[in-house]
C-alpha cells in the first residue's frame, strides 16, 4: 500500500517535465482543439506522427503510455463500429443482410480511433504522465485565479484539491487495516451475492468515515494552529516562471494547429 | 529568573458533558520562563492536553489567569487577530502525525506555515531549507509525507513550526504514537531546539524517559499539579507518581528495589547511562572494599 501511485506521474527528466505546469494545460488544450481540426488523411498521419513524437520526447516507456488506453479500449471499438456500418458513402465494398460498410466507413471509422487515441495520449502526455498532481493543482489556481475577480473561491478549491492528494494514500492504506480487522474478525469479502457483498462493506465505510471525520477535525486544528487564515494575505514559496522553453513549446503547438488547417486544403481521399 | 513566557494562576477549565460541566483544570498555578525545557506529565485524563491546547488558544480558559508571550488568553476582548500573533509565537505539534500535515511534498508542507504568515519567497525558500536542515531531513525535501516513518512525519511537523520561527514550542503527546526508534529522533530533535535554538520547549507525555530528559518536570494529577521540580527531585519519591496513577523510569525502579533490598546506593540516576555508572562504581567498591 506504501507504494500506491498518486495519479499516474511517471517521474522522469525530458523536454516535457520540464515544462511550466500551467503552459502544459493550455498546451493539452491546444492539442485537443487540434485533434478535431484534422479532416483529411494527411492530418491524421501527421496527427499520429506528433504523438509518436510526444512519447519518444517524453521518454515515458511504451508500455506505461498504453496503460493509458487500455480503459478505454471498449468505447474506441464501439465507437469504429458504429462508424464502420453506418457511414454512407459512394463506394460499398461489402453488403449483407442489412450491413453495408462503404469505403467511407472504414476511413472513418480508422480516423475517429486515431483521434481517441490522439486525444488521450497528448492529456496524459502533457498532464497525467509528466506533471506532478500538486503542480497540476497549482497549475489550475494560477490558470483560473482571474475567476477571483467574480468571488470564485480558487483558492479553496486549490486547498480541498491539494489536501484530497495527501490524504488519499492514508486513508487507502487506513482501508486496507479496516478490511483486516474485519477479516479476522470473520467477516469475509469474496462470498455471496452483489447484496450481499455490498453488505459487507458497511462494516468498513463506517469506520473509515468516522475516522476521516476526525482527521479533519484534527487537520483543520492543526492548520489553524499553523496560522492558516484562508487564501488572504498568502504567499508562496516557489512563483512559477514561464521560461524561453515554454513559449518555444506554445510556438510549436500553434504552428502544429496552422500546419492541420493547411494540410485540410489538400483534400486527398475521404474527407469528414 | 528569565523572562516569564508562560504565567497561569488558579486555572480552571472545564468541558460539557451530558449537560454537566465536568472540571479539567482545578486551579493551574505555574511560571514557565523563556529558554526551559519542561515535561508535563501525568496519566490519561489527569487534564495535561487540556493545559497545552488553553496555552495556544484553541482551548478557552474558564476561569483564573493566563498570560502566554504577552498574550492575555483569560481577557473577555481576545480577538481572532491576538491568537493569531500568539500562535506565531506558540506552535504545537500533535500526536497523529498524519492529521498535520497537509501538503504532499515535504518541502511544500514545511512552507506552508511561512506561506500563512505572507513570508517573502526567498525568505521561505531560506526557512525551510535551515527547518529541514535543523530537524535533519534535508534528503527528503522532496519526498511525499505518507512514505516517511511516524518518526520522520513528526520532524517534518517539527520542521513546519521552526520554519514559522516561534519562540515557544508545546508538543501535545507527539511521540505517543511512534515507534522507541521514532520516539528517540523526536525527543533528540526537542533537546535540539531547546540547547542551540533557545526555544522554550514544553513537551506533554505520559512516558517517564522522555520526561527524565527534560529541565524540569511538571507532575499533573486530577486537574491540579501535584509536583514540580527538576528530574532528580521528581522521581527520588517514586511513591507519589504511583499514586498519581504514573510509573518511575525503570532505572529508578531498580534502584529503589535494589536498595529496599539492603545494597547501599548513593545518587538517584534517572538515565540508564547514569544508572549503569551508578552500579558500575557500586560494584568497584565492593570488590575493592
Amino acid at each position: 500500500m506504501k507504494n500506491i501511485a498518486l495519479g499516474q506521474y511517471y517521474p522522469a527528466e525530458s523536454p516535457i517535465h520540464r515544462l511550466d505546469a500551467r503552459m502544459k494545460v493550455i498546451l493539452a488544450i491546444l492539442y485537443i482543439v487540434c485533434t478535431f481540426l484534422c479532416k483529411n488523411v494527411l492530418c491524421f498521419a501527421a496527427l499520429a506522427c506528433s504523438s509518436i513524437l510526444l512519447i519518444l520526447i517524453s521518454r515515458i516507456p511504451l508500455r506505461t503510455v498504453l496503460r493509458a488506453i487500455r480503459p478505454i479500449i471498449f468505447i474506441m471499438l464501439f465507437t469504429a463500429v458504429i462508424n464502420l456500418f453506418f457511414t454512407k458513402g459512394e463506394v460499398l465494398l461489402f453488403s449483407w443482410w442489412k450491413l453495408q460498410i462503404y469505403r467511407e466507413g472504414i476511413y472513418s471509422a480508422v480516423f475517429m480511433v486515431v483521434r481517441i487515441i490522439v486525444l488521450i495520449l497528448g492529456t496524459s502526455l502533457f498532464l497525467t504522465y509528466t506533471t506532478t498532481p500538486i503542480a497540476l493543482t497549482d497549475a489550475i489556481e494560477s490558470l483560473l485565479s482571474p475567476l477571483r475577480i467574480f468571488h470564485a473561491p480558487i483558492h479553496e478549491f486549490a486547498m480541498m484539491m491539494t489536501i484530497a492528494l495527501r490524504f488519499i494514500p492514508t486513508l487507502s492504506e487506513e482501508t486496507s487495516k479496516i478490511m483486516n480487522a474485519q477479516k479476522a474478525r470473520g467477516v469475509d469479502f469474496s462470498e455471496g451475492g452483489l447484496i450481499r457483498r455490498a453488505k459487507s462493506l458497511v462494516p468498513i465505510l463506517i469506520p473509515l468515515f468516522v475516522s476521516s471525520f476526525r482527521r479533519a477535525d484534527e487537520l483543520a486544528t492543526a492548520m489553524e494552529c499553523r496560522c492558516y487564515r484562508g487564501g488572504k494575505g498568502r504567499t508562496k514559496m516557489t512563483i512559477p516562471r514561464l521560461h524561453v522553453r515554454d513559449f518555444v513549446a506554445l510556438f510549436l503547438m500553434v504552428a502544429f494547429g496552422a500546419g492541420i488547417v493547411l494540410l485540410n486544403r489538400y483534400g486527398y481521399g475521404y474527407t469528414m | 529568573m528569565a523572562e516569564i513566557l508562560i504565567h497561569a494562576k488558579e486555572l480552571w477549565c472545564s468541558y460539557e458533558e451530558d449537560d454537566r460541566r465536568v472540571p479539567v483544570l482545578r486551579g493551574i498555578s505555574l511560571d514557565i520562563a523563556r529558554g526551559e525545557y519542561v515535561a508535563i506529565l501525568g496519566h490519561n485524563g489527569s487534564g495535561k492536553s487540556t493545559f497545552a491546547k488553553l496555552l495556544n488558544g484553541i482551548l478557552e480558559p474558564e476561569a483564573g489567569e493566563l498570560v502566554v508571550a504577552g498574550t492575555n488568553l483569560a481577557s473577555p476582548d481576545l480577538t481572532d487577530d491576538d491568537i493569531y500573533a500568539l500562535r506565531r509565537e506558540v506552535g504545537m505539534v500533535f500526536q497523529n502525525p498524519d492529521n498535520q500535515l497537509v501538503a504532499t511534498i515535504v518541502e511544500e508542507d514545511v512552507a506552508f506555515g511561512p506561506e500563512n504568515l505572507g513570508v517573502p519567497s526567498a525568505e521561505i525558500r531560506r526557512r525551510v531549507d535551515d527547518a529541514l536542515a535543523t530537524v535533519g531531513m534535508s534528503d527528503y525535501a522532496g519526498h511525499e509525507p505518507h512514505r516517511l516513518s511516524g518518526g520522520q512525519k513528526q520532524r517534518v511537523a517539527i520542521a513546519g513550526l521552526i520554519a514559522m520561527m516561534p519562540s515557544c514550542m508545546i508538543f501535545d503527546e507527539s511521540t505517543a504514537m511512534l515507534d522507541p526508534a521514532g520516539r528517540r529522533e523526536v525527543i533528540e530533535t526537542f533537546e535540539k531546539l531547546n540547547r542551540e535554538q533557545g526555544i522554550t520547549v514544553l513537551t506533554i507525555t505520559h512516558y517517564m524517559n522522555e520526561a527524565a530528559r527534560a529541565d524540569r518536570v511538571i507532575v499533573i494529577d486530577d486537574g491540579k499539579i501535584l509536583a514540580d521540580g527538576t528530574p532528580h527531585e521528581i522521581f527520588a519519591d517514586p511513591g507519589r507518581l504511583i499514586a498519581a496513577g504514573l510509573d518511575v523510569p525503570q532505572c529508578t525502579s531498580l534502584i529503589h528495589a535494589l536498595r529496599a533490598e539492603g545494597v547501599a546506593l548513593e545518587g538517584e540516576p534517572i538515565t540508564p547511562e547514569e544508572c549503569a555508572d551508578l552500579l558500575c562504581r557500586a560494584l568497584e567498591g565492593k570488590k575493592h572494599g
